[in-house]
């Protein structure tokens, strides 16, 4: 069965603070827009504002964004955690918010902190779990030694969850979600606070799902993350789509590839015009927190010309930065603000 | 509604609870039996208390450690989970309306309840030793009757888990809980009251006056208790309201 993604326009107010359960975690608040209004004193929190994407089926696909950008927010309604405001959701031919017993057949989730059920085994965790989409015993057995041996959990299959470490506990969630056989698989951050064997490990994992023909929905702030696992990304900031397309066509629409980034004592209309003016720069920006950012075809050779121009126009350079075409530039180019930050 | 799920996690809630039954069993019981030594025994063997006092206490002692371990099975999980350990998240996501995860949970709690119940029993009889004047007179009564306290508690436990936070678990039982069992008829019969004629109606705002007057007209009808009609109406009524308010407190919690 081919499962695809498909979302339009979908919204997300939020007129109170959600509950705990639902809330996403990670971010401050997902919240992007505070209107506080002084006659009313209401609260609206603005997560999602009208986002639009659709999945093929046999995708991983990449939600990128900072913090609070709105990608929990649209796993959560995907996943039936969280009611839509306006907009639809479909999965397969499931209207999410409408069918979503079906849905939740469909799907295997994995959030952004292990919600593993504690007062249980690794192995009855994934028993029970099978039990509750109705696998039959004896395949409830065989599947979940199989996936514990695969997770490299089998010698702590029968101890109880809590002890587990961090990288354990994630490895169990991941088997977790995919002890029922979903279509999609749905990966909240899934490699945060991972050490990079396990991280390695994880997108093995998630590759290997996908080339059984599934679908692989994952967010992250990680760039090498977004560019080695997925075969399309979004890039997603105050609830918006920004830029869509592979890791490849995303970093080629950054005008030029690199970025140089500069700080000087002082800067001036007439410095970023005679920055422009240098062979190979193909864009100048003033970023909100100061200096200018000079977007180019190339790094390093530039910086002779960079700094006889600086001087000419009787600005001081205090920094230099520069980076190579990365989904960051991307970021940076459609932002002006840093993933990183 | 999906049987296979809801049994699923019916079972995994009996896993749970037969893996820490003793602790279990501990947290919901010792008070009772504190208080059926102290008030049933002490006191009566003394002489404070005339003996008939024991048989009067009894169906208290049921109702409330039935009450008490039924809110607290449904209410502890239920707080943690929505607030930190995220554990029901998993059954949340099964292929089931989550509305049934909350009946699930009442089902379990009142399961745990009716074996409380079930313990309190022979637990009181050996402390309380001989002069208990009991009736089983009624068993199909009394049958309906703990099925119905062992519901009320876990729809209570329900509202409650998933209106409060970690922060509000002392609040609960000072405010909440501690008036519920002093002005739950549980140590005294409803007639009792009569001498303060404003508060013996207050009280019958309290759920558990209809468990504790139930349990005594059921097991020693020789004491003045309400009527069956209204124990098995308030009963049901107050069933009615707490599963309804339990429910969409779930609702609330468990959607964004």
């Amino acid at each position: 069965m081919d499962v695809g993604i498909r979302i339009t326009n979908l919204r997300k107010v939020y007129t109170a603070p959600p509950p705990a359960a639902a809330q996403v975690r990670g971010g401050p608040m997902t919240g992007v827009k505070f209107f506080k209004r002084p006659d009313k004193k209401k609260y609206e929190v603005v997560a999602l504002d009208g986002i639009s994407l659709e999945i093929s089926p046999g995708e991983i696909f990449g939600l990128l964004g900072p913090n609070g950008a709105g990608k929990s927010t649209t796993v959560g309604v995907l996943t039936t955690r969280i009611r839509p405001t306006s907009g639809d959701a479909w999965i397969g031919g499931f209207e999410v918010w409408r069918e979503r017993v079906q849905v939740k057949r469909l799907i295997g989730v994995v959030p952004q902190k292990p919600n593993l059920d504690f007062a249980l085994t690794a192995r009855e965790m994934l028993t029970y779990h099978a039990a509750y989409f109705g696998m039959p015993a004896a395949e409830r057995a065989r599947r979940s030694a199989e996936l514990l041996d695969r997770f490299q959990l089998s010698d702590r299959a029968d101890s109880l969850a809590s002890g587990f470490s961090g990288g354990m506990m994630q490895r169990l969630s991941i088997a977790r979600a995919l002890m029922h056989d979903p279509q999609v698989l749905f990966l909240d951050e899934p490699s945060t606070g991972l050490d990079p064997q396990t991280r390695l490990l994880l997108w093995e994992l998630i590759r290997d799902f996908n080339q059984r023909g599934h679908t692989v929905m994952l967010t992250t702030h990680n760039m090498d993350e977004a560019d080695a696992l997925c075969h399309r990304l979004a890039i997603v900031d105050h609830g918006r789509v920004i830029a869509t397309g592979t890791p490849e066509e995303l970093k080629r629409s950054v005008p030029g590839g690199f970025v140089v980034r500069l700080q000087f004592d002082r800067v001036s209309d007439e410095l970023a015009a005679s920055l422009a003016q240098i062979q190979g720069v193909t864009e100048v920006q003033r970023p909100p927190e100061g200096g200018l950012d000079l977007y180019a075809d190339r790094g390093g050779t530039l910086i002779p010309h960079i700094v006889s121009a600086s001087a000419a126009a009787g600005a001081t350079i205090s920094d230099v930065h520069i980076s190579e075409p990365s989904l960051e530039n991307l970021f940076l180019h459609h932002t002006g603000r840093s993933l990183r930050r | 509604m999906n049987l296979q799920a809801f049994l699923a996690m019916l079972g995994r809630d009996g896993r749970v609870a037969r893996r820490n039954f003793l602790p279990l069993l501990l947290q919901n019981l010792v008070q009772p039996m504190l208080f059926v030594f102290v008030f049933g025994r002490v006191m009566t063997t003394s002489g404070m208390m005339p003996e008939s006092y024991k048989s009067l206490l009894l169906p208290g002692i049921i109702a409330i450690s039935m009450l008490l371990s039924g809110l607290q099975a449904v209410a502890f999980p239920m707080i943690a989970d929505f607030q930190f350990s995220r554990e029901i998240e998993d059954r949340l996501l099964a292929p089931m309306e989550i509305e049934w995860v909350a009946i699930e949970k009442v089902v379990a709690g009142s399961i745990q309840a009716l074996v409380a119940g079930g313990v309190v029993i022979p637990m009181a009889w050996l402390i309380l030793g001989t002069g208990l004047q009991i009736s089983f007179a009624q068993p199909f009564e009394l049958l309906v009757l703990a099925v119905l306290v062992a519901v009320l508690a876990a729809a209570i436990g329900l509202t409650l888990g998933c209106s409060l936070g970690q922060a509000q678990i002392g609040i609960m039982f000072s405010l909440i809980v501690g008036p519920m069992i002093f002005f739950g008829c549980t140590y005294y019969p409803w007639s009792a009251l009569a001498a303060f004629p404003v508060l013996q109606k207050v009280v019958l705002l309290n759920p558990f006056v209809y468990a504790s007057e139930g349990f005594r007209s059921a097991l020693a009808p020789q004491f003045p208790h309400l009527s069956g009609y209204i124990v098995f109406g308030g009963l049901v009524i107050f069933n009615a309201v707490f599963l309804r308010l339990g429910l969409r407190q779930f609702r609330k919690k468990a959607i964004g």
